[in-house]
Parts: structure tokens; sequence; C-alpha cells
């Protein structure tokens, strides 16, 4: 039927969510407005950009993309999932502050979660690896450099 | 966001057989959706006319890698991740992670599948060089049954191919290569998140020092993914030594009948041409430095 | 340790990284509704008619036209350097994209649809669409004659030398538009309470200069001042794209949340805002020097144009900049500079980092490597001998009075790059053979800090720091943070000044209710200007505190005992604070009407180097190495300046490769990320910076210059004359060289009948 809203579950950084939502709604906005998540941004709509990255079922999307049909019952993390219980940013987050990996703030939570994703596949990645890696997640304020220096401050400090 | 999400009705089959029904009773009124990365970007520019869509996500059989001795069959469902991480894929048939790894970035590779890829059509895809190359075969499904079709003839003008309303592409198939020459370039207008606008795949079989085999595919240059006939004609059969000195000139010229490149918003005709020209001789130059021992 | 030098982390920092800062697109209003904007899709034209089409509930709709300003006697013009560009077009369609109507409801799915059903009927008219036809002047768009804005600058006269001269060289130089590309595209959120004293308008946005907004609502609305309330959001980049742009956009916000009672939420997506806001302007410097036969510069001759698109915004200004950096960095008795901004039927051209001088700069950069080769001097040499020295003029006549060495950091920067190990080398390797081709270039230059001449004075900018409640004290300024790091390095300098720690400084928002008009953020003002009234109200506060017996007058304070103090002085005196206003400094002195004078305070100076390869396969060119030089002063925070010239740096090396805007008709079409080519991490280097401190501007907090925009004007001449040492060309005479150009130019090179670069905006 042309219009109706499916129900629609998710888990979202642990949590269950039961909501409806157009099944043609991108998963971008369900985070947003059904959810209020709002930490993930939209850049460009097309998924070049990257700032609406998060990870789905482990891996690194673009959540402008994702129909919110193809995320029924999907284990989906944002930014807002990272920093631990109280105040402490993760290790990742704290080493972006130090190093000014983010400026203006925008392209950063998807920047981040990108690196989540890039540091779970190579824990310990060289510079090249890091930009293959963030290749997605395009950056007008910084030109990469301390962005890359974060990550491999994250990925030095992980190291057992 | 621009596209019609209210007015959208999606139907989400749960077996292949379930599609093809679907598809058969309400020909052309379906508009197959696989990843989404193509699709859901016109969609959300306003620019896509569809409102109903088959989404194919629960196909968990159209996501399956298969290598045999004959070669590989990938599922329409795979995506260029599972294609970038298979070493299986890797040691046969590089140019296809080669193409998986061009594509986008990371996140695209994660959702993005090869067969929504073909469907839809963009000459300037950075997939199918590499399955022309290859020598690929797509097979077309529907309620009548399954048919192989050789990828070269799959599209037939730009962005139209031989598949019927009712049809799905359900899987490709890659013939074993013998030990050979792979190429792959793909000139982007940067270095991640491009599209093609020049893209050159080759597969070459040297045997006593004559090259056997060549094929290549190419993207960008034509109004479809092309196999490069003409080129190929000049190469075939010749000796591979001194091969870029000797022929360079004359499968560049004969590269001018192969493809027809256009001005548009990313590049220019002359550019497409002399580059496409430029990157063939690379391609001759390393086929010759690789293989001219044999 | 948090006081100016420390390199303090940015104050904002969590709320960025855990997302949690909220942009305006974030923000949810009870009864809040979302806005759209229907738009000409023609150049130039007159409206015939609006038709609303079938199938829209329209009566839900809150529509507004120019009609409706024009029924409630609002001004429909923007109200800025001058006030001839509507808010919404009534009649005359001067460019594409230009807002004709605006639309609010609160199911954002069906506002597109409606936007989509009204078609807007336009009688076309030719346009002019490019400075050359501008020039022409055979069809006249706005000014005089097409004219925005005229400048002369005028030092001794050159007419008599080039007949005499040893050396006279030429050439023309051309820069396309560029899009500021912020990650965060333009959106405002604008709310009207319905007083009992009448209507007053509170608006929330991504914005660089609360104040100009205000000025602009004020005058649309003919409200008074203390009705109209702006308030800057977290702001996801702006580099000048939002600069003056979003008075446009709160006007239309505020608009639609006046006639429909509600608050309502206009956020642009990337193609609108791509296609419709303002670019940096397109340039054609056509440049002629003479030399002595040592190669010293005796006359330099500038024609400068600018593109500035269908309204003045602020071309004037741009236009000024542009032509008091068109000499460079360099010593000349004779100096004419004839700058103009001309009118196009283009969607005005606005503020992008640089402001002019990128486009003078790239001109007169590849023009003294030109010389240099057509001499037969090394590019080097041809600068260290006509660099600027203390006592030297500029074009102005504006006498330097820095103990300048500008060999010797360009001496530093080539020797960061191993430019002449590494051109020697490349020079071997170019030679044997491959397809890659490498060089080395360099460019010399400076960049103006504050606003030009008299508007610092103009501005008569205000800061205050007050007391709190909890024994904190807050900064007030009207600058605006958008990544650079503002907000951080106000709180360094305010905690130095009062001798406490960081955490006892605050910085109040953005918010017009609340802040002085301290100015806008941009002109690479904010830390100099800016911050230095922030360091003088911040000392005039512990001079109060002192004074009023709160504090003691002699030795250090603790942070606990000073937090006790301003406690118990906000407390038993009320809310201290104390202001300070801009003064021009003594001897300061600039002629608006001759172009003559003090143009800027103060310089920072610069020399970049970059290494290229290009792959002659295909003609890309990978930047392999950048060096960043800098004289700024004092740097307040190095790791943010770093991250300043880092990424100032990147949008340069976009400008000059890859970064092309294509028109059709006037409109820009690459409007999506994916034709409108900026760097991903993969296609940049890192970017080396080494900052230098021997010239403090004794006027700057700490000493500090400006340095927010000089990162943008030296990449492009260096990347440029690093191509033309790699490859054996003609010369390379515009930006974005893109593989395509270069091509061409070699093709031309090598077969002088081959076509000529195509103008028309294609690539």
């Amino acid at each position: 039927m042309t219009g109706a809203r499916i129900p629609l579950t998710l888990t979202v950084n642990g949590r269950r969510h039961e909501l409806e939502a157009y099944p043609m709604a991108r998963l971008l906005d369900v985070l947003r407005d059904d959810l209020g998540l709002t930490g993930t941004k939209e850049g460009c709509g097309e998924g070049e950009c990257g700032a609406c990255s998060v990870l789905m079922n482990g891996e690194v999307v673009n959540s402008c993309l994702v129909p919110a049909i193809q995320a029924q019952g999907a284990e989906l993390r944002t930014i807002e999932g990272l920093a631990g219980d109280g105040e402490a940013l993760s290790p990742l987050q704290a080493a972006f502050v130090a190093c000014n990996g983010a400026q203006c703030g925008f392209c950063t939570p998807g920047m981040v979660m990108a690196s989540v994703d890039l540091l779970a596949r190579s824990p310990h990645p060289d510079e090249a690896r890091i930009r293959t890696g963030l290749a997605g997640n395009i950056c007008r304020c910084t030109g990469y450099g301390k962005i890359i220096d974060a990550v491999a401050r994250a990925a030095a400090e992980e190291r057992p | 966001m621009r596209g019609d999400v209210p007015g959208c009705e999606v139907r989400v089959p749960g077996t292949l057989e379930e599609a093809l029904d679907g598809l058969h009773r309400e020909p052309g009124q379906w508009r197959p959706l696989a990843g989404g990365t193509d699709l859901m970007v016109p969609f959300a520019a306003g620019r896509l006319a569809d409102t109903r869509f088959l989404s194919l996500h629960r196909l968990a059989d159209l996501r399956a890698v298969e290598l045999t001795d004959a070669g590989l069959v990938l599922g329409a469902l795979v995506t260029y991740a599972q294609v970038r991480q298979h070493p299986g894929i890797l040691a046969q048939w590089p140019n296809l992670v080669s193409s998986a790894q061009a594509t986008g970035a990371v996140a695209i590779q994660n959702r993005g599948t090869l067969g929504g890829n073909l469907v839809n059509a963009s000459p300037a895809a950075d997939t199918p060089p590499s399955l022309l190359a290859y020598g690929a075969q797509v097979e077309l499904s529907s309620v009548r049954g399954a048919r192989w079709v050789d990828y070269a003839d799959f599209h037939t003008g730009y962005k139209r191919t031989v598949m019927a309303p009712d049809e799905l592409l359900t899987r490709i198939r890659v013939p074993a290569a013998g030990p050979g020459f792979h190429f792959f370039r793909k000139v982007g207008t940067r270095a991640a998140q491009a599209v093609a606008k020049v893209c050159l795949a080759a597969y070459a079989r040297v045997e006593a020092g004559v090259v056997r085999e060549f094929r290549v595919g190419l993207g960008s240059l034509a109004p479809v993914p092309a196999r490069a006939r003409a080129t190929e004609a000049v190469i075939l059969g010749a000796p591979v030594a001194g091969l870029a000195v000797r022929l360079g000139a004359r499968a560049r010229e004969a590269l001018l009948a192969d493809i027809s490149p256009v001005d548009d918003l990313r590049s220019t005709a002359n550019y497409r041409r002399t580059v496409a020209g430029n990157v063939l001789v690379q391609a001759l130059g390393e086929l010759e430095a690789e293989l001219g021992g044999r | 340790m948090d006081g100016i030098g420390s390199s303090a982390p940015r104050r904002e920092g969590r709320e960025k990284l855990t997302g949690s800062a909220r942009y305006v697109a974030d923000q949810a209003w009870p009864g809040g509704i979302f806005g759209a904007t229907v738009r000409s899709r023609c150049a130039r034209g007159r409206i015939t008619g609006i038709r609303f089409g079938p199938g829209i509930p329209w009566e839900e709709f809150t529509i507004v036209t120019a009609q409706d300003l024009r029924a409630a006697g609002w001004n429909n013009r923007v109200d800025f350097i001058e006030r001839d560009q509507p808010f919404l077009a009534e009649g005359e369609i001067r460019h594409a994209e230009e807002p004709v109507l605006l639309l609010a409801h609160p199911d954002r799915y069906l506002l597109e649809r409606a936007r989509r059903a009204v078609t807007v009927a336009v009688e076309e008219l030719p346009p002019v669409l490019d400075l050359d036809a501008a020039l022409e002047a055979e069809i006249l768009v706005g000014g005089k004659a097409n004219l925005f804005k005229e400048i002369l600058i005028e030092r001794g006269d050159p007419d008599p030398v080039w007949a005499s001269a040893a050396h006279v060289v030429s050439g023309e130089y051309r820069t396309g538009a560029q899009e500021q590309l912020y990650i965060e595209t333009n959106g405002m959120c604008a709310q009207v309470d319905q007083g009992p004293d009448g209507p007053s308008l509170v608006v929330r946005g991504s914005l660089q200069c609360p104040y100009y907004i205000h000025k602009a609502l004020a005058h649309l609305f003919q409200l008074p001042a203390e009705r109209v309330r702006v308030v800057q959001m977290h702001t996801g980049g702006a580099f000048g794209g939002k600069e003056e742009y979003p008075s446009i956009l709160a006007g239309h916000t505020a608009l639609l949340a006046w006639k429909s009672g509600h608050p309502v939420t206009l956020v642009y997506d990337r193609e609108e805002d791509m296609a419709c806001t303002t670019k940096r302007h397109p340039s054609r410097s056509r440049l002629r020097t003479a030399f002595d036969a040592e190669g010293r510069l005796l006359a330099m001759e500038s024609d400068f144009v600018l593109d500035a698109g269908a309204y003045t915004t602020l071309s004037p200004v741009v236009l000024s900049r542009g032509a008091l950096h068109a000499l460079g960095p360099y010593r000349c008795p004779q100096v004419r500079i004839h700058a103009r901004a001309v009118a196009t039927n283009t969607p005005p051209s606005g503020a992008f980092r640089g402001f002019g001088a990128p486009q003078s700069l790239f001109a007169m950069e590849r023009h003294m490597d030109i010389a240099a080769r057509r001499m037969g001097m090394d590019p080097v040499q041809l600068r260290r001998i006509n660099l600027l020295r203390r006592g030297d003029r500029m074009a102005t006549g504006q006498e330097v009075t820095e103990d300048l060495d500008l060999p010797g950091l360009m001496d530093r920067a080539l020797a960061d790059l191993d430019y002449q190990g590494r051109r020697a080398a490349h020079q071997r390797a170019n030679a044997a053979g491959g397809p890659l081709r490498r060089g080395v270039g360099f460019s010399v230059f400076m960049h103006g800090c504050g606003f030009t001449g008299s508007g610092e004075k103009y501005l008569a900018s205000v800061t205050g720091v007050e007391t709190r409640a909890d024994g904190r004290v807050r900064v007030l300024a009207a600058a605006t943070e958008m990544g650079q790091g503002k907000e951080t390095v106000f709180g360094q300098i305010a905690a130095e000044a009062l001798g406490v720690p960081g955490e006892l400084v605050e910085l109040a928002a953005a918010d017009t209710a609340v802040v002085p008009n301290s100015g806008p953020t941009v002109a690479s003002r904010s830390t100099m200007v800016v911050g230095k009234l922030v360091q003088d109200a911040a000392v005039a506060l512990r001079q109060l505190l002192v004074q009023r017996g709160f504090l003691a007058a002699e030795g250090a304070t603790g942070a606990v005992a000073f937090r006790a103090a301003v406690a118990r002085a906000h407390a038993e005196a009320g809310p201290l604070s104390c202001h300070a206003q801009y003064q021009q400094p003594e001897g300061l002195v600039w002629d608006e009407l001759r172009y003559r004078g003090d143009a800027y305070p103060t310089f920072a100076w610069a020399c970049y180097a970059a290494e290229v390869c290009v792959d002659t396969v295909t003609w890309e060119v990978k930047v392999e190495d950048f060096v960043a030089r800098q004289e700024v002063g004092r740097v307040i925070n190095p790791t943010l300046a770093a991250g300043q010239i880092e990424g100032g740096v990147a949008q340069g090396i976009g400008w000059g490769l890859w970064e092309q805007v294509v028109t059709d008709r006037g409109r820009m079409v690459n409007n999506q990320m994916t034709n409108y080519i900026v760097a991903t991490a993969m296609d940049l280097p890192r970017i080396r910076v080494a900052f230098e401190e021997r010239n403090p501007y004794a006027l700057g907090p700490g000493g500090a210059k400006g340095l927010g925009e000089l990162p943008m004007d030296g990449p492009a001449p260096a990347l440029l004359n690093a191509l033309q040492a790699a490859l054996d060309l003609p010369e390379l005479l515009e930006v974005p060289m893109t593989p395509e150009r270069l091509l061409q130019a070699v093709q031309a090179a090598h077969d002088p009948g081959a076509p000529a670069p195509d103008r028309g905006g294609r690539p």
C-alpha cells in the first residue's frame, strides 16, 4: 500500500528501538529525526562526503544511501555510542581532541566512525593505510594531517 | 532529500522465485534495488521516476562467491568489499580486485554490489572493463529459466541492456584465466571517490613469445562499457617482443575506432582520446616487460 | 600554561567529538516547520507569472513573494555596502537560481513536492555570462556600465619606463570561481515573537557575522535594533562562504516565520547550496613589468578585473584587497594598478578566504617566475633582489616599518624543501626518460591583516569581559568559532591577561543579545584586532578588581583565590564588566579617495614551496611535498595555527589543480560533490608548516598578526611554478590547471595550430 510506514527494529549503540518508518526513508533520517541521534550529519546526500558514516552490522556505510527497509534488524553504531559511560571519551575521540583532528567538527562524527572501522580492520595502520581507510570522508578544514595524527596516536595507544 | 519517500512502496521477496514471480506478473513496475549506492543518489536528488522497488537484500543465495577449476561465479549481490577481500579472486583475477578498490571508497564498497553496478549500466563504472577483459558472462533469470549472456553483449546502448523487463541479473561467471598478464588503470577525477574519466582493463596470455589471447575492456570512452575489438585485432597473434614500439602507434590508432569519447562535466573528448591511447601504450609496454621473455 | 604560546586543546572539542554539538539542522523546535526556496532557472529575464500546480494542498502552505514585502511596507533589499540585492526577485531576474518565492510547511516531503509544483514563468533575455562580456558593456547588468567598483593605485608613473627598460614582460592570468564547500551547508532558523510592544525576531544558524545579519534583518523589517536577535550556532565550516550570504537566508527564514507564526528552519541541501550561494570571484590579470639588466623591478602595471556576479555584495572590498596585493612583496618605484569589479548575470561572487589576494598574487607570483625564465635568471635570485626591506614603500606609499628578512624567509623555506637539491635531481631524472616528470616551485607573498584602510576605524569594534556569579570571567565578543580555534585562542589571551588558568575563562556565545559588536569574523582580524581588544578588556577588568579592593595589586593570584575574589566582587558589586573599543593606531593614515597611505596595520609574510610529479600518461599532477613557512608575529596556539595553515594550503592546492566550477548558461552544473573535486585524504601529501616570529606586531595580542587567509595565497602560484619546472612548456597561466588543461597546453606547445583553451567554463 503506497505511503505506508513499516515497523522497523534497529539496535543502535546497544539499545533496541522499535519504530515506524517509510521503507525508502534514508537510514540517516531515521537516526536523526526518529531517534534524535543528530550526531550523524548530512553533508552531501550522495554518498561522497562520508559525514553520514555509521557502522552497520560491523561495517562502515554511508547512512544517506541506506533505505530504512534494508536496515531492518541491523546493529548500528553511531558517534553517540562511542564515549564510555559517564564522561570518558574513547581513546580515538581523545586523540582527535589532543591532535586538533576536529576543526569545525562537521565531518568529525563520520570521520571518527570510519576511523573505528579502519582500526578494527588494521589495528596498526601506516599513513598510506590510514589515508585509504579515510578516503571516503571529506574534510574541508584540516587538510587531513592532524586527522591522520589522531588515528595513528589512537592506534599506538591501543598497542598492548 | 528530494525523493518522494512517502509515495514509495517496497517489496522484499524472501526467495529468488518470489522475486522473479513478482517481476513476471508486473513487468517493468518494480525497480530492483540491491545495495542502493547507485539508485539512492538520484532518488535523494528527486531525479528517479520510480516509486516501487523490489529490494533484493534478503536473497542470501545471491551473495555467494564460488571458486572452482572452471572459474569464478559471483552472486549478483556480492559486494566490492567481498571481492576486494577474497584472496582467491586476487590470485587469478587481480583486475577485479583493482576495480573493487577503485570504486568509491570503503563505505561504498561495503554496500555496493556487482549486479547493481552492471544493471545500472553506467559507461563509467569501474568493474565492467575488468569483466570484459576476462571474458565474463552474466546470468539473467526469470520465470522462464536462466540464460547466460556474454557480458560483452550485455549492453546495447547508453544505459540499455539485453535484459527483459521481468529478468534479474543473478550471477556473474568469470572463466579460469591461465597465467597471464593483467592490467587495470582507472583515471579518475581524484584518487578516491572518483568517477572514471578513462578506464582500461586488459588481459593477455602469451605462448611461445606470441600473444595468444588479448582482451581489452574500456570504461568512460563510449556510451557503454566496451571491448576494444579493433585494438585487440592489432595485437592478437603478434610477437610480444618489441610489442609497444612496433605496434604501439597502430594500436593507438585502432583504439580510435573503438571509442567515441565526449566532452562532459568531468572531462573532454580530447583528454579521453589522448589519455586512453597513452594508457593503452602503457599497457602494451607492461605486457612486453612482464611476458616478453616467454 | 594556558596562555599565549600554549597548544591548549580546543574548548569545544569534546562536543564536536561526541556528536553533541548542535548545528542548525540538529535543532528541533516546538511547532517548528520547514522552509524551501523557489528560484529562477534562467540567468536574465522578466518574471511574467508564478503558477501553482495541481495536487498540492496550497492552503496549508505559507507562501512569501516580493509582493508580500511590498504590501507589508518592508524593505526588499539587503542592507550591505549597496542596497541593490533583493531578498526576493520582483519583476527582474538577474541571475540563475535567484530566489523568487518562499514556502513553508511542517512536512518536509510534501514541501519538496510543492516546491516542484511552482512554476516561475520568465521571459528570457540574453545574459552577460563572463567578465569579458561585462567589460564590453553591450548588455547592462548592474552598476555603472557594468562596473560595481573601480580602483586606481598609482605610484610614480610607469609609462616612460617601457621604452628604455632592458626587459619588459607581459602576461595575462586567469583564475576560476571556487566553491567554499564547507561540509555543513547554509542553514538558518527563525522565530518571531509577537510581544505586547510589537514583534521581535530571533534567528539562529550557521554564520560568521551575527551583526551583519542583525543589520540586514533590522532593515528588512524596519525593526529597532533591540527587537532583532541573531545567535550563532555551531558552524560547520565557512571560509567566507557564510560571511554575507547568511543575511539572505536569515531574511528568508524570518519572512516565513513572520508569515506563518511558527519557528521556521531552512537548510540548503548540497546541490542548492553549491548552485545558489557565493563563490570566489573569477579574475583576469593583465600584467606588464619592466626590469633593468640586473633584474631589478622598475615598473609594474596591472589591469585587474573581478567577476562580481549580479549584485554588489562585498565586491568593492574584495577588489580593494586584490588591488592592494597585486604588486606582491616587491619594491617597485613606478606602479599603476587599475582594478575593476564587473557585473555579470551569475550568482553574486562573495567572500572566500583570501578575498581577492589569491587572485592578484597568483598573477604576480606566476609572472615573476615567467619573467625570470625569459630573462635567463634564476627565479630565486629575481625575488632576492626585489623583495621588500624596511624603509621601502609599497604601492600605496605605505612604508615598511618592520625589519623584514624576506630573502632569509625564502631561503629557509627553500631549504625546508631542499629546493636546490631537488631541482638538480629532477633535471637529471626528467632527462633520463620514463613517464614521470618532477618539478619544484615556490611563491613569496604577504597578506594584509585586518580590514583595509579605514575599515577597522569604521567598524569601531567593541569587546567586553565580565564577572560571573561562579567566580569565572566571561569574554564577550561577536567573533564566531567555525573551526579556526577563535574560542580557544580568545580564552588563552584572556587567561594570560588575567593571570589565571584557562578554566576560569568562559566565552559567551556569539549572540547579539549578549555580546557587543566586535565586527565580522573575516579579514584575518579576529586574533590580531579583536583578540587585542579582549586582552585590553581583560587587563582592564583585572585593574578594576584591584582598584575596588577585590584583588591584591601586587603578586600573582592563585586560581582559587582569583575565583573567590571574582565571585565576591560579583555578589557585592553586581556584575562588573570592562569594555575595550578599537582605536586607530596613531600614525596609521589612509586616503580612501586617492588609495594612498597605510593600507593595512601590518602584514604576515610567507614563502611556500611545492614539489610536483606529473604523470605524462594521464597528465595527473601529484603534489609530493609542500612546505609552508610564514612570519606571523607571534603564534598564540601552535597546534591550532598549524591546523589553519594545513587546511588553507589544502584549499589553495584544490584551487590550483582541481576545483573547477563548470557552468552552463550562467548556472553551475557540477553542483554535486561527485563532480566538484576537492581533495580526499589520498590526494594530499603532509603539509609541512613552519612559523617564524621575527617581527611581532606591537599592537597584536602577544605580538600576533593575522594568519587565517594567508595560506590561501601561496599554493596556486607555487604549484604552477613547479609544473613549469617539471614540463618544458610555454607558460601555464590559469587555475585550476586541470589535467585536461595541462594536456591542451602540451598539445599547443607541440602543435601551434591546436585549438586554444576553451574559456567557457568547461573542463
